[in-house]
């Protein structure tokens, strides 16, 4: 059963379309992931979904209402984490919570049990009377998740849960996410831009410029690209990528430091390519396929190379907050 | 369509917050007290005051009105704190009504407005003034009717703020003069026209002329009240309830 449907659903803000014409279904008890660089129309789809947005054309439907008419019942179906931070930092952990179950309806009794529950999943439950002002930032990401759960959604929508955390941080809450998830056995809708954080999910979808341009487990995708990746570092590599083009029938990606090449045998290819090219090759590497590599392979671009969109995406949403 | 546990529950965050900022307490007491001990005397000096009461005394309900302006657009101001923070979004998205948010918001700034002017009357025996029961009763409510038209006032202004940087903008052109032209510090008929028709579309006004007939029983205009009480209450009345609407449209519409 598809817990969230979404069919041609369009955005634009001013002219400009944020999303064009999506289509895509979630299962229950999925962890999705929904990949792109920033500015793809991640947040702005995710901001329909949970009804904060209304979309320009297409439906969008979460366990079983529809999102514009609707709202009120997705909303009492989801549990949300925003890219930024939504706690009360003038409030302790048990209050931010509490504030929660209040906001939500639950009942009295249900509130002590459910908060001390959960904030022991997160290990925070020593620290409950605190000032959220004293957390970290990891520890701030791991109630705001949990809190997210309180009132036991069935969909829990993650806008880049990890962003500016660090690498430890971020693989201690991936392991956490997917611990609640089996625990709870709730659907999880997540984005992120880090493609490595992608592999725990049981489907992607990868969108670009507001389209969906492949959508499947991480393995399908994996095997979309035939053959092995190489990459290659050169003393001058446009020159190099300029040798390729004329000297190979093979897809060729430049990229910030080196070049992609996508060929059907690694081993075989590594000795052509010595003789081919006069530029001097710094280092070479062969690579078994990864989501990074399907992204490059898919747009002939790296999924982190624009970082200069975020501002303006989240000061829009700061603007309808 | 409305939730009576979220409301509440945003009423005692916003209590909460009140008195975890410490220094909006220690203000809260110290304004009123600047003005009337240092402000107050300094014109003593200067004011001959034509009657048996002494300047200080004259501007008492002027000194709670401002308290409660002060402190109702400062709770407001909690709105476009909450959207900075990020915090309005967990508002935003849960099950209640737009309708919810700003009720709790009002009545949450209403309340933080009658505690601080309540305080203030609770020192006024300090001033040589003694307010029998039925002064404090019915300044209880005067109180409580400014408050709820000062917050939803506030409340429309926060719901076009985006930054907190207009906060000061809003203080210079929209509060001080306010103060300044509702009769607290002076009477109103001693102003030029022009600065007179002002004083007649401020809320604050009616506010303070209304305390005025309570704690300035005796008092003949210009010094006492100029309306008559009812047409006060009146006044301050509509005002609260075409700026709740609006506050309630805003959000409807801006989130």
């Amino acid at each position: 059963m598809s817990i969230i449907q979404v069919q041609n659903l369009v955005k634009k803000y001013n002219g400009i379309t944020a999303v064009n014409g999506i289509s895509f279904e979630v299962r229950q008890g999925e962890l999705f992931g929904f990949l792109g660089p920033n500015g793809a129309g991640k947040t702005t789809t995710i901001n329909i979904l949970c009804t904060l947005l209304s979309a320009t054309d297409g439906t969008a439907i979460v366990n079983g209402y529809d999102c514009k008419k609707k709202s009120s019942d997705v909303r009492a179906s989801i549990g949300l984490v925003f890219q930024e931070t939504t706690l009360d930092n003038d409030l302790t952990a048990y209050e931010n919570l509490k504030f929660h179950c209040y906001l939500y309806n639950m009942k009295r009794k249900e509130t002590e049990e459910r908060i001390k529950e959960v904030l022991q999943v997160v290990e925070l439950y020593d620290r409950k009377d605190d000032l959220v002002r004293r957390f970290s930032g990891g520890m701030k990401r791991r109630l705001e998740i949990v809190r997210g759960l309180l009132h036991r959604p069935k969909v829990l929508f993650l806008d880049e849960p990890t962003l500016g955390l660090d690498p430890q941080t971020r693989m201690n809450i991936w392991a956490f996410i997917d611990n609640l998830r089996r625990k709870e056995g709730i659907t999880v809708f997540m984005t992120t831009h880090y493609m490595d954080e992608a592999e725990v999910c049981s489907r992607i979808a990868i969108i670009d410029h507001g389209n969906i341009i492949a959508c499947g487990t991480p393995d399908e995708l994996k095997k979309k690209i035939r053959g092995d990746t190489v990459y290659i570092k050169t003393s001058d590599d446009a020159k190099a990528f300029d040798e390729i083009e004329r000297g190979f029938d093979i897809r060729a990606a430049r990229l910030k430091d080196g070049i992609a090449l996508n060929v059907e045998s690694g081993e075989k290819f590594i000795p052509k390519i010595f003789e081919a090219l006069t530029t001097e090759i710094l280092s070479i590497n062969l690579k078994k396929p990864t989501l990074d590599d399907v992204f490059i392979n898919l747009t002939g671009r790296e999924i982190r190379e624009d970082n200069n969109n975020k501002g303006s995406e989240l000061f829009r949403i700061r603007k309808r907050g | 369509m409305l939730s009576y546990k979220a409301i509440y529950v945003i009423i005692i965050r916003e209590f909460k917050r009140f008195f975890r900022q410490r220094g909006r307490l220690l203000v809260t007491i110290s304004r009123p007290l600047l003005w009337i001990f240092i402000v107050g005397a300094g014109f003593t000096s200067m004011v001959n005051m034509p009657s048996d009461i002494s300047y200080k005394q004259f501007i008492l309900p002027g000194i709670i009105g401002m308290t409660i302006l002060f402190s109702s657009i400062f709770s407001t101001i909690s709105v476009v704190w909450d959207r900075e923070f990020g915090f309005l979004r967990e508002m935003l998205v849960a099950p209640i009504s737009r309708l919810t948010i700003v009720l709790g918001k009002l009545l949450s700034g209403t309340a933080l407005s009658v505690f601080q002017g309540m305080i203030l009357l609770f020192v006024s025996p300090l001033l040589g003034f003694s307010l029998s029961i039925n002064q404090f009763a019915a300044m209880l409510l005067l109180i409580m009717l400014l408050s709820l038209a000062i917050t939803a006032m506030g409340l429309v202004i926060a719901s076009y703020l985006t930054s907190l940087e207009g906060f000061n903008v809003i203080m210079n052109f929209i509060v001080l003069p306010m103060f300044f032209l509702s009769g607290a510090l002076y009477p109103v008929n001693k102003l030029p026209l022009m600065l007179q028709y002002l004083t007649f579309i401020n809320p604050l006004s009616y506010g303070i002329d209304a305390f005025k007939h309570v704690l300035l029983v005796s008092m003949p205009p210009p010094l006492g009240a100029e309306f008559p009480l009812i047409f006060d209450i009146g006044a301050i009345l509509a005002f609260s309830l075409i700026m709740t609407l609006l506050a309630g449209l805003s959000f409807e519409r801006k989130g």
